[in-house]
């Protein structure tokens, strides 16, 4: 005699999830941050410092540069910016495809640091918006990762233009 | 600390007017503007002075005779510098481009324009090389106001 066989208990894996649409388009944005090193000075050795092994922002889903403005989406300005180049980085800024966002990676990015003379823009924001600020001179590499997890929760919490009734 | 070079050098250059003496193990000649071009000359087919390291300016504000013009020579054979300065009035900021002897003085000479105003009678080519078109005025000049500032782009407000 054959016995009959008991129903399989329930899977305890999940076989449907809710969430809000927004909350997946952030969570899916966050964590596929390709940034655009917009690099004009000393700031760039830290830069190098962040981006290598040790610091792995590839945890962050940030690791791997774009170096064309239109397949990154953000902007991480890393240095000085001279009035000279002020219309270059404006060109980058609009070449972007939203959604976007900009980084201001140290102090001579976000007001100018040291310099207020001739040739250098006190900050960054004068000539395009900012979404986040490191500072430091150089910022340390946590500092720079401490932002970035700031900025993946500022767009995880962010409403998304791409959610609406057709989506 | 004289090398003897310099000796030679001053020696040779009894008929230019000019002023010498020695800071810090350097021959300094001071010249006419007028006498420049042909000092250069003979520094340089003479007297072994093959490399030009730097033109720069000083300035004077206040004094009849405003800019100074400072040029740094360096000899290959001899291994000494020497450094050459001329007066110019600020009406008349005009000195003779060294191009002709020295390439390199293309390049110096520009940078020398933008920040403080100089003329080089003769280089080829002075449009600006560290700042922009458009910029009004010469930023290393005591005048120029400190945070003056030229922004290419307009600010957000």
């Amino acid at each position: 005699m054959i016995p009959i066989q008991a129903p399989s208990a329930r899977s305890p894996a999940f076989e449907y999830l809710s969430t809000k649409k927004d909350e997946l388009v952030g969570w899916a944005r966050k964590f596929s941050l390709f940034p655009y090193p917009f690099v004009t000075a000393c700031c760039a050795m830290e830069f190098m410092s962040v981006s290598s092994t040790p610091y792995d922002t590839d945890r962050f889903g940030a690791a791997l540069p774009r170096f064309s403005p239109r397949q990154s989406d953000l902007l991480m300005v890393v240095g000085t910016l001279t009035h000279k180049q002020a219309p270059i980085l404006l060109k980058v800024y609009e070449q972007m495809c939203e959604p976007k966002w900009v980084m201001a990676f140290g102090a001579c990015a976000t007001s100018g640091g040291f310099y207020q003379n001739y040739a250098a823009v006190a900050g960054i924001d004068k000539i395009i918006p900012v979404d986040i600020y490191v500072p430091g001179c150089p910022p340390r590499p946590e500092t720079v990762i401490d932002a970035i997890m700031m900025l993946q929760d500022r767009i995880a919490r962010s409403q998304h233009f791409i959610v609406n009734d057709k989506f | 600390m004289s090398a003897p070079v310099f000796d030679v050098v001053q020696q040779q250059f009894a008929t230019v007017t000019g002023e010498f003496h020695l800071s810090h193990g350097t021959l300094v000649i001071v010249l006419h503007p007028t006498a420049l071009l042909d000092a250069v000359r003979r520094l340089r087919s003479e007297f072994g002075f093959d490399l030009l390291l730097d033109v720069t300016a000083v300035d004077w504000p206040g004094q009849a005779l405003r800019f100074e013009v400072v040029y740094h020579f360096y000899s290959t054979t001899h291994r000494v510098r020497v450094r050459l300065k001329t007066r110019v009035r600020e009406a008349d900021p005009t000195v003779d481009s060294l191009v002709p002897l020295f390439g390199s003085a293309n390049f110096m000479e520009r940078e020398c324009h933008d920040m403080y105003g100089i003329v080089f009678r003769g280089n080829p080519d002075q449009r600006p090389i560290l700042l922009y078109e458009g910029f009004a005025g010469h930023p290393l000049r005591k005048d120029y106001p400190k945070q003056q500032e030229q922004p290419l782009v307009p600010y957000r407000t």
